[in-house]
């Protein structure tokens, strides 16, 4: 036992990686969000006559001559809502879920460590974030490649990258919206925290979201943008360019790492001496 | 009466006690849930912890665990102070806290798997094996690849129990443990625990069935409306009532006449030839009755001695009826 005494415990990541991943509704999620590249690559290819109005979300027109903007189409599509949503679920039940279930007392009696659950469940739902993100990307990448032409992508900036080039991008663009979503995922954290009913937790998170980003739209709030979380949702336009401009990676990053330590230490002051009744 | 058992070698640091509370307080809101209760529970016992239900028992085991925080009052566990030292203190205490908890979308085993995961202190080499030995020991072997949401609730009472016998344990605090078991199960889970504690293993289970306590424990408290209102040997809370004779004889005036002699205070009912009468001496057992009868050429057709009933008892101290106690 000394021995197992000195290790991390990391086997409880490992752990609620594996209870995450084994439920049947995180996978449903998945699949839905992997349905939103395949609705809009099958709709393009049905009513493509070459018709390009100009319409509809960024980059729709471009999916006809190049089949790799399918990613960028459904994560402009994915992010205002779908993505959060599915965050919200994932995030809202951390806490809340496992004290629904009573799970969480045996939890805390095995012991797991208040703080330690705390980490261990933020982890959990920022892997989420990050799958959840590539999901679409490449769901979109495989189906625009299988129903479109595929080339080298020209950047917003002008210039033309090759295939792996742009991989790479998308990759990138992956993190990008994974660090995004971190903030909210904190936000849900502490919401969970704080009841010991998920679903209510899962659409206090989900309506957040929704919140901050109208406020996002009002010009007369213009001072308050920077401070929302989503302010930077929209702008990976910048790693689109060539070279890349860091800027606003950056400045979400900082945002995003503001939000953490904000409600992260929030969640920790609630959990940390709450009574487990459930 | 307590049976010779082999106590296993205190640890280095041991008390007397596996369970110690002083002053021990829960306040919710305006209600006092727990009120100024001292526990102790000494090593190696199985010890009883009785009371109706919303007597406060539930509380109490939740804040011995450290899953609730106390108003007021000390808590130690093994050697710690709780919740302070519970790092160090729970990976030694296995628990069955207000029914099992499950997720319904693993396999009992893997559900075992989740929570062994949890305690850092265990090792992930022996997981499967420590797994598959406590679904062994509560009879769960068959049905360790099903899913839990198809448990029968006795099935996931076993589960929960196992869940306390994930590593070796020097105690273990089951809330209600034969809840939805049936006889045979409920038999099973007495069985279990006799030969853990046999194993030196402190054995502290809450219930309100009295006649399970009485079969299992040696110990017991008993809690009512969040105070503890009696604490002992079950001899000595069995003695704290008082037995009975009742004897059936034809010379019931001779018999009147022995019994206030011996210091009793005889009753006569209906039928003229039975004779009752409490046995308020102290130290006066119904054999010394019998014998002074004997001499006294009584002519005893029957002797019945009624130890005091725990549940005469039980009753006395938590008060009668349906009612919760609120």
């Amino acid at each position: 036992m000394l021995q197992a005494d000195r290790s991390l415990g990391l086997t409880l990541v490992v752990s609620e990686i594996t209870v995450l991943f084994r439920r049947l509704r995180t996978w449903a999620m998945i699949g839905a969000l992997a349905l939103i590249p395949i609705l809009i690559a099958v709709v393009v290819r049905v009513s493509s006559d070459g018709a390009a109005s100009g319409r509809g979300p960024a980059f729709l027109d471009s999916i006809t001559q190049n089949g790799l903007f399918v990613s960028l189409t459904a994560l402009t599509v994915a992010i205002p809502l779908f993505l959060p949503l599915t965050i919200g679920v994932v995030a809202g039940d951390t806490i809340a879920g496992e004290a629904n279930l009573g799970t969480l007392r045996y939890l805390l009696v095995a012991p797991a460590g208040r703080v330690r659950l705390l980490l261990v469940k933020y982890a959990g739902a920022a892997l989420f974030c990050f799958v959840a993100t590539l999901t679409v990307v490449v769901t979109g990448a495989v189906i625009g490649a299988l129903l479109f032409p595929v080339g080298p992508v020209t950047l917003l900036s002008g210039d033309t990258v090759g295939i792996p080039g742009y991989f790479g991008r998308l990759l990138l663009l992956a993190l990008y919206v994974t660090v995004s979503l971190m903030g909210l995922s904190a936000i849900g954290l502490f919401i969970s925290t704080l009841t010991t009913i998920p679903v209510g937790a899962m659409a206090a998170t989900a309506a957040l979201a929704a919140v901050s980003q109208i406020l996002g739209a009002l010009p007369q709030l213009e001072w308050l943008h920077p401070w929302l979380f989503t302010h930077y949702w929209l702008g990976f336009g910048d790693l689109l360019r060539q070279p890349i401009v860091w800027n606003s990676f950056a400045d979400n990053v900082l945002l995003q790492l503001g939000y953490i330590a904000v409600f992260g230490a929030l969640a920790y002051g609630r959990f940390s001496t709450k009574d487990i009744l459930s | 009466m307590e049976p010779a058992r082999a106590v296993r070698a205190p640890r280095a640091s041991a008390g007397e006690f596996a369970i110690e509370t002083h002053g021990l307080t829960k306040v919710f809101g305006k209600q006092r849930a727990v009120d100024g209760v001292d526990l102790a529970v000494p090593r190696g016992t199985v010890f009883g912890f009785l009371g109706p239900n919303g007597s406060g028992k539930t509380t109490t085991i939740r804040m011995l665990l450290g899953l609730a925080a106390a108003t007021s009052g000390e808590i130690r566990l093994l050697d710690g102070a709780m919740p302070k030292d519970a790092r160090a203190v729970l990976p030694r205490v296995g628990a069955l806290v207000e029914g099992p908890a499950i997720y319904p979308f693993l396999s009992g085993r893997a559900n075992l798997q989740r929570f062994d995961a949890a305690d850092r202190h265990t090792s992930p080499a022996t997981r499967n094996a420590r797994v598959d030995a406590a679904l062994e020991r509560v009879g769960l072997s068959h049905a360790a690849k099903k899913r839990a949401h198809a448990y029968s609730l006795g099935m996931k009472q076993r589960l929960g129990i196992a869940n306390a016998l994930l590593a070796p344990r020097d105690l273990l605090i089951l809330d209600e443990p034969t809840n939805g078991l049936d006889p045979q199960g409920t038999r099973e889970v007495r069985n279990l625990i006799k030969s853990l504690s046999d194993d030196g293993t402190t054995i502290f289970v809450s219930s309100h069935l009295l006649a399970e306590v009485e079969q299992m424990c040696t110990r017991i408290a008993v809690m009512s409306a969040g105070q503890l209102v009696a604490q002992g040997t079950l001899d000595e809370l069995r003695s704290a009532g008082t037995a009975r004779v009742r004897i059936t004889t034809p010379d019931h005036a001779d018999a009147h006449r022995v019994l206030t002699g011996l210091g009793l205070v005889p009753e006569i009912h209906g039928r003229d030839d039975v004779i009752t009468a409490e046995l308020s001496v102290p130290g006066l057992q119904p054999e010394t009755v019998n014998a002074a009868l004997v001499r006294a050429d009584v002519r005893v057709r029957g002797l019945e001695a009624s130890g005091a009933s725990l549940e005469d008892r039980f009753v006395a101290l938590t008060g009668e009826g349906f009612d919760v106690a609120g």
